[in-house]
């Protein structure tokens, strides 16, 4: 971790934000919901201090070894493709975060949510709740057992249809680390109707698809998928950033 | 080797069925001695509640600590403390259960105001927002804080909670008439 000193002699780590290039915008007019909800002012520059630079580390306690098989929280097991998603959680400059909060959630196999707002015509799985954690081990890997989630209808627009995705929160080490996102599966049809995915600028948008992993497949038991997930980092290296092919 | 920061994407309407924690809301258990509750709606541009956003919360303990290895003045942990707070807003607002936190260092030899980081996440936000909450009944400090100083005097009111029974009340306005002050980290 690079460290800033401040005048006072503090020697903070510091974030950097990344650019624009990078980061999807907190409004984006095809998602309806945007319209009322995104602010409208221009955010105030926070330079990072002590409450930014540090953050909660949430462990021990949090998870049970069993939260991260999503097929057996139940008698029977859930409806659907079985599947391994594992990866690692690195910082911008590639270092492993390691003994961090991991949550998921995610639709059952036919795209329907366990939430009294979904209602839409596709049953539920007595199987499946679709809530997943875990914690980071000593080199940033985590790993899920879980079934394919459905796509779903949402009534964006006419005829809209959700990418099947997996919904993921990270903590990181630092408030500035804070993460909520959706991790697509490769060559997802409906992405080009999706303006939560098309409302990631162009060239990060690969950053949020998952690979198909066929190593880490299990012969007679599951697929796997294999998505890194890098939170803000120090910024050692800012100008090597438009390179994106040194994560695996 | 830099590598890419992964981009957001909204926590969308079903945050519940991931996100939930019985003690989400506990910072410190309520009952504790000296214990404060944080409450307040967010409401929309329209002026209507959002029932299904998420607001957490990250702030030091009452001497201005952290239970963190990067506060360089050392980690202190605080027994039954946590620091984090993580509400929803399906009662129409946010309750946050925690002790109110001391002065911390500003970085530039003084000291900030008490303060409380705040994350909201919703459908229809497609990255958190990130604002702060400060406290009413701390003008002296307030007037010296460097980051409520950077924010324009006319909006320095959105941040500051006012003094309730239980504790203190701050409403979050993510658009519009009175619009909350968002930070960019
Ligand atoms: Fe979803």
């Amino acid at each position: 971790m690079t460290g800033m000193t401040t005048p006072s002699g503090l020697v903070l780590p510091r974030y950097p934000r990344p650019g624009a290039e990078a980061l999807t915008p907190v409004g984006f007019p095809d998602y309806r919901s945007t319209a009322s909800r995104a602010p409208l002012l221009a955010p105030v520059d926070l330079p990072q201090r002590l409450t930014e630079v540090t953050g909660p580390l949430l462990g021990e306690g949090r998870v049970t070894a069993a939260d991260a098989d999503l097929t057996r929280q139940h008698e029977g097991e859930p409806q659907g493709q079985r599947i391994i998603v594992h990866g690692r959680v690195l910082d911008g400059d590639g270092r492993p975060v390691p003994d961090t909060l991991v949550e998921i959630w995610q639709a059952n196999a036919g795209g329907r949510y366990r939430h009294v707002v979904d209602n839409w015509p596709s049953p539920l799985d007595p199987n499946f709740t679709g809530l997943g954690r875990t914690i980071t081990d000593g080199q940033g890997r985590y790993r899920f057992t879980t079934i394919k989630p459905g796509a779903y209808p949402w009534g964006n627009h006419h005829n809209a249809w959700r990418p099947a995705h997996i919904h993921f929160s990270l903590f990181g080490r630092a408030f500035t680390q804070r993460l909520v996102t959706q991790m697509y599966f490769p060559d997802d049809p409906l992405f080009f109707q999706d303006p939560i995915f098309g409302a990631i600028p162009g060239s990060a948008r690969h950053l949020a698809i998952s690979r198909f992993d066929y190593e880490q497949t299990q012969d007679n038991w599951a697929l796997a998928f294999s998505w890194d997930i890098v939170l803000r980092g120090s910024g050692q290296t800012p100008f090597e950033s438009d390179d994106d092919g040194d994560v695996a | 080797m830099s590598a890419r920061t992964t981009p957001s994407a909204t926590v969308g309407p079903y945050l519940a069925i991931g996100l939930t924690w019985d003690d989400g809301p506990s910072a410190v258990e309520p009952g504790t001695p000296g214990a404060i509750w944080l409450r307040g709606r967010v409401l929309d541009g329209a002026g209507e509640v959002v029932p299904d956003a998420m607001v957490e919360t990250w702030q030091a303990d009452p001497d201005g600590r952290f239970d963190h290895p990067d506060d360089p003045r050392g980690a202190r942990a605080r027994p039954g403390f946590r620091g984090f707070g993580r509400s929803h807003t399906d009662s129409g607002e946010y309750a946050v259960c925690t002790l109110k936190p001391g002065r911390v260092p500003d970085g530039e030899g003084g000291l900030q105001a008490p303060h409380v980081d705040v994350s909201v996440f919703a459908r229809g936000l497609l990255d958190r927002v990130v604002t702060r909450i400060y406290f009413a009944d701390e003008a002296e400090a307030n007037a010296e804080d460097p980051v409520l100083r950077s924010v324009p005097a006319d909006r320095r009111g959105t941040l500051i909670a006012q003094p309730t029974d239980d504790g203190y009340r701050l409403d979050i306005r993510l658009q519009g008439d009175g619009e909350t002050v968002f930070f960019a980290l």
